[in-house]
């Protein structure tokens, strides 16, 4: 059983409207990273919002850990199991201190005082935001509430962390801060992690990169593989890394290079 | 020259003032295409407010053509009208039922004739890449993001500012409309002549297009210059924690290993036949890969 399964999945906003989803197909197993790239409108944001039953299927099925999002006795489970971040910082903190916002989840349930305060202080570590606990999160730059979102899904205690462009309204500094925290929480935390961006570099951080394209997925693959199909991403609207397109560049004028994601990959390979 | 910004100050009295600007001086031309890049709170957003008087500094003075901006003489409508500035989002400030009364909107405000609105409203629209006809009875609201924020900079636009200041346009655009939204910067200065200041965090965009590039931290501008003179001070930009531009990066670690390649480059074909040249170069002297 993978974590996440979407079995023919289709979804409209309103009857008689296109298709968000036409038909999707997907797992998601525990501990992987994956990113999903696709034009504005191509249905990113709304399978990402089947993943924690912000919305449910019209047709088809989405189970979570084997567990239906069609049937309503599942949503709290799923919702603890599964978290969402969205773009804007400033729409996702709730409370008048760090530590309270980071509490908001675990206090709904009904957890002793103790372990709130544990699972609070670990979650706010694990984000490097430990000592902001009596802070108020408006005095935060973009990254730091963007991490203290993060902190407050993993309050949780959550296998999977579905991120809706989370970078998109940060700084450079920002952005880095929320993409080393990600990668760090994969990696060491093995959360699963499912990343939505326009960001071409970004998605290249993935396991394995979902193109969307009119609600549908065009194509899943490594990056590497992905990235290397310049013709597909033209057509579903979408960009290459710079790293890539240089290095596209100089093999179109004969140089044998290997493929690269990276500018120190890059460097090494001419080099 | 047609705006000076002389010893500003600008401090946010709230119950804990935050000095937003500390001592700005900034002379820009006519036709210049200035790119501002810095990290939020570095005092950007602060700063071109200032110039079409949304915000008045707490100290120093802002200058349009030679007047005083802030003193009595001038109108701060008119120069409203020819400093257009398309804020973070713009897209959130849609308001109308139709596409045309959202974009006639400033032009209506300015007394023009129904004639001469319908027309600033066509032209914009066709500015930016929509079709009068097919969009402007449509509701904004039911439009994609992308569409809309070009409708919110169509608003701008149907002002017909001879300065255009945007903040941020292109965050949160899938890559087909942000670039589409660059070829309307380019076309917008180059061919009508539009003075133009961009605040971006992409510093490719800003290398690439910009004639002139500010950087600033706390309040300061703190390094500026043409873009080849600005992204080659690699250490100084690193302390206030900007990135280069993917390329510049490239160019700068293969320098670093020994290959003789310009680094103020900044276009990805420009590179790639740097890069090349470089190599070949080297392997004239020597049989393998040269370093």
């Amino acid at each position: 059983m993978s974590q996440i399964e979407m079995q023919g999945v289709e979804f409209s906003y309103r009857a008689q409207q296109d298709k968000a989803l036409a038909g999707i197909d997907l797992k998601v197993e525990k501990g992987e990273f994956i990113s999903v790239i696709g034009a504005n409108g191509s249905g990113k944001s709304t399978l990402a919002k089947m993943m924690n039953v912000l919305l449910v299927p019209d047709k088809g099925s989405v189970t979570i850990n084997g567990l239906t999002t069609s049937d309503p006795d599942n949503i709290w489970q799923i919702r603890q199991q599964v978290g969402m971040v969205f773009q804007n910082p400033d729409n996702q903190l709730v409370a008048t201190l760090v530590e309270d916002d980071v509490a908001f989840g675990p206090e709904n349930l009904a957890l002793p005082t103790e372990v709130i305060r544990q699972r609070v202080d670990q979650a706010l570590k694990t984000v490097g935001m430990d000592g902001y606990q009596s802070h108020p999160p408006h005095k935060l730059s973009g990254g730091q509430k963007q991490r203290v979102a993060i902190a407050g899904i993993l309050a949780m205690l959550p296998d999977c962390i579905v991120l809706d462009e989370p970078t998109a309204m940060l700084d450079p500094m920002g952005r880095k801060e929320v993409l080393e925290t990600i990668s760090r929480l994969n990696r060491e935390e093995n959360i699963t992690v499912v990343l939505i961006t326009h960001f071409m570099e970004e998605a290249g951080l993935a396991d394995r990169v979902v193109i969307m394209q009119e609600g549908r997925i065009r194509k899943t693959g490594s990056p590497r593989e992905i990235f290397r199909d310049t013709g597909l991403i033209a057509e579903a609207g979408l960009d290459v890394p710079e790293v890539v397109a240089l290095a596209n560049q100089l093999r179109q004028q004969g140089l044998s290079l290997p493929e690269v994601m990276t500018a120190d990959e890059l460097v090494d390979s001419l080099c | 020259m047609l705006i000076e910004l002389k010893d500003i100050r600008h401090i946010y009295q709230l119950d804990d003032p935050v000095v937003a600007l500390d001592g700005v001086n900034l002379e820009i031309e006519r036709g210049e295409f200035l790119g501002l890049i810095g990290h939020t709170g570095s005092g950007k957003s602060t700063l071109v407010q200032l110039l079409n008087g949304l915000l008045k500094p707490s100290e120093g003075q802002v200058f349009f053509e030679g007047r005083d901006i802030n003193s009595q003489e001038v109108e701060l409508k008119e120069i409203r009208r020819r400093v257009g500035l398309v804020f973070q989002y713009p897209e959130h400030q849609l308001f109308e039922e139709t596409v045309a009364r959202d974009i006639a909107f400033g032009p209506k405000n300015a007394g023009l004739s129904e004639e001469e609105i319908e027309n600033r409203v066509r032209e914009a629209l066709e500015l930016v890449g929509l079709d009068y006809e097919s969009f402007k009875d449509r509701s904004p609201f039911n439009l994609s993001g992308g569409q809309q924020r070009r409708i919110a900079i169509a608003g701008v636009l149907a002002l017909k500012p001879e300065v255009l200041i945007l903040d941020e346009p292109m965050a949160g655009l899938d890559p087909a409309g942000r670039r589409k939204l660059l070829e309307l910067l380019i076309h917008l200065h180059r061919e009508l002549e539009i003075t133009v200041i961009l605040i971006s965090h992409r510093m490719e965009e800003i290398a690439r297009l910009a004639d002139r590039v500010l950087v600033m931290d706390r309040g300061k501008i703190v390094l500026q210059g043409r873009p080849a003179e600005v992204f080659t001070e690699r250490e100084r930009l690193k302390e206030i924690d900007l990135d280069l531009p993917v390329v510049t990066d490239i160019l700068k670690k293969l320098e670093e290993k020994g290959l003789k390649v310009r680094t103020d480059i900044f276009a990805l074909e420009e590179a790639r036949d740097e890069i090349l040249s470089a190599l070949e170069k080297q392997s004239q002297f020597r049989e393998s890969r040269p370093c």
